[in-house]
């Protein structure tokens, strides 16, 4: 089921093929712990902007797949980023579930995991090379000198030895090599 | 005269850079001088860097608010995805010693420490809680009369705790600064909605991400605005471009102006929408610009 689509009524889910194990790792998130208190009460799918365009978004589905520890199928989901982070569906949650810090844990575990989208490896490598996930262009160049403001904003683009400290920065936690092209 | 560092992040300075002329310009008339924080980077994204790996997120976020921190003083942005990140980071560290230490290892290959003497503020609520809307409203000099669609946003507001910024469900501040500078702000249809961009959607799924935009623009423009306001040059990106993208993608055109609240301010003091950047969206309507241009009178 490593390509599947959003899972059906019908699905059949066999406990030989949980993962306790992937469960407890999204639990040592701060918070998630509290995971185990939701009673699929659907308010934060029922609030939730991205399921309002998108119906086969279901935030309280791929929670409840993380609770149950099904691994594969939520690694490599194919609403997992879908998400915007607007946090409503944390706020309005009635048992305190903070929904979306849970969900950013199970793309982090994903993408540990080698599976990462072409757009978001591209902007990682982006941010990690220029220190900014949207860099200068020229257009924006002019704009700045038209308002009379310095070609280079006065961020790391100005400044060669602070490009420096976020490449340290982005050696030492790994991050160059987490995000780096798949050989 | 009270002084802040100013956190440009990326898309103002990089893609918008009459927020930033207009957040100096704005700032300082109220008597709130901004410093260069030299060498800042990336926020680094709240949604999408947070997801690739938490401690490259805290680390690069951390050194940002270090930077402040070195100079003294409390941190300013003027953007939402901004503030999510630098603020949260900056409370987690100063919440869990352990997430601390493992944070400044990381900054201790950079000689720098992450201390946690500073705060981070976003302009809207800085305004709002430090200048007040009051001296706000005294700044204004020229009533901006125009009707206008606010958008709040996502990350100045949620996740709420420790924002103390009120009802999240129907929050008032933003209205009440809008309204400071004479415009109107008109209710609308799911106003608290979100724009799409965030949380990495953006960048990989965009037609998803214009059908958020897309009912976004439809719902102010059922409500008769003249532009729409937000305090986010993400937002501003998704809602400005998005346009263009939306009328090749869905064919759905909207002619509808955004601006950033301190270009709306600016113009009640007088600027002009050229010295503001205003006429330099991507979505162009040269019909709202000759508009604006008669409420500064000439400019300053």
């Amino acid at each position: 089921m490593a390509a599947m689509e959003a899972m059906e009524m019908s699905d059949v889910i066999k406990t030989s093929d949980l993962d306790k194990a992937f469960r407890d790792e999204v639990l040592t998130e701060p918070g998630a712990e509290k995971l185990i208190l939701c009673f699929n009460c659907t308010g934060c799918t029922a609030g939730c902007p991205m399921a309002e365009h998108e119906p086969k978004y279901n935030i309280r589905q791929l929670l409840r797949m993380a609770n149950l520890g099904m691994r594969d199928e939520l690694l490599n989901h194919p609403y997992l980023w879908n998400c915007t982070t607007c946090y409503k569906c944390q706020e309005r949650c009635p048992q305190g579930v903070p929904n979306v810090d849970i969900l950013l844990k199970i793309r982090t575990i994903a993408v540990h995991d080698g599976i990462m989208l072409d757009n978001h490896r591209k902007v990682a490598q982006l941010m990690a090379k220029t220190g900014h996930a949207v860099p200068i262009n020229d257009d924006s160049k002019e704009k700045r000198k038209a308002l009379g403001l310095n070609e280079l904003p006065e961020t790391v683009h100005n400044y060669p030895d602070a490009l420096e400290e976020v490449h340290k920065i982005v050696a030492a936690t790994k991050f160059d090599k987490l995000t780096e092209d798949k050989s | 005269m009270s002084e802040l560092s100013f956190f440009l992040g990326c898309i103002a300075p990089n893609r918008y850079p009459g927020i930033e002329k207009a957040t100096k310009i704005v700032m300082e008339e109220l008597g709130v001088h901004l410093l260069e924080l030299k060498g800042a980077s990336c926020c680094p994204a709240p949604g999408v860097f947070r997801s690739f790996d938490k401690l490259t997120w805290l680390a690069l976020a951390s050194r940002n608010v270090v930077l402040s921190e070195e100079m003294g003083m409390d941190l300013l942005t003027v953007c939402n995805g901004c503030f999510g990140s630098l603020v949260d980071a900056n409370n987690l560290l100063k919440e869990d010693p352990d997430l601390k230490k493992e944070v400044n290892d990381v900054l201790s290959e950079i000689g720098r420490e992450f201390k946690g003497t500073i705060r981070v503020r976003h302009i809207m609520e800085y305004l709002y809680d430090e200048v007040g809307t009051e001296k706000v409203k005294e700044s204004v000099k020229y009533p901006v009369d125009l009707k206008v669609a606010v958008h709040y946003g996502c990350h100045l507001i949620k996740p709420s705790k420790e924002r103390h910024l009120g009802s999240i469900e129907n929050p008032t501040f933003f209205d009440e600064l809008v309204e400071a500078t004479g415009a109107e702000s008109v209710m609308y249809k799911d106003k608290n909605a979100c724009c799409g961009a965030g949380g990495g959607v953006r960048t990989s799924a965009l037609e998803t991400a214009l059908k958020l935009a897309r009912a976004k623009l439809e719902n102010a423009k059922a409500a008769g605005v003249d532009c729409i306001v937000d305090a986010c040059p993400f937002c501003h990106l998704q809602m400005d471009v998005g346009q263009t993208e939306i009328a090749k993608k869905f064919g759905d055109v909207f002619d509808m102006p955004i601006v950033h609240y301190s270009q709306l301010l600016g113009l009640g003091m007088g600027y002009t929408p050229q010295e503001l950047g205003i006429d330099m969206n991507y979505a162009k309507n040269d019909e709202f610009i000759a508009k604006i241009e008669k409420i500064a009178g000439g400019g300053k």
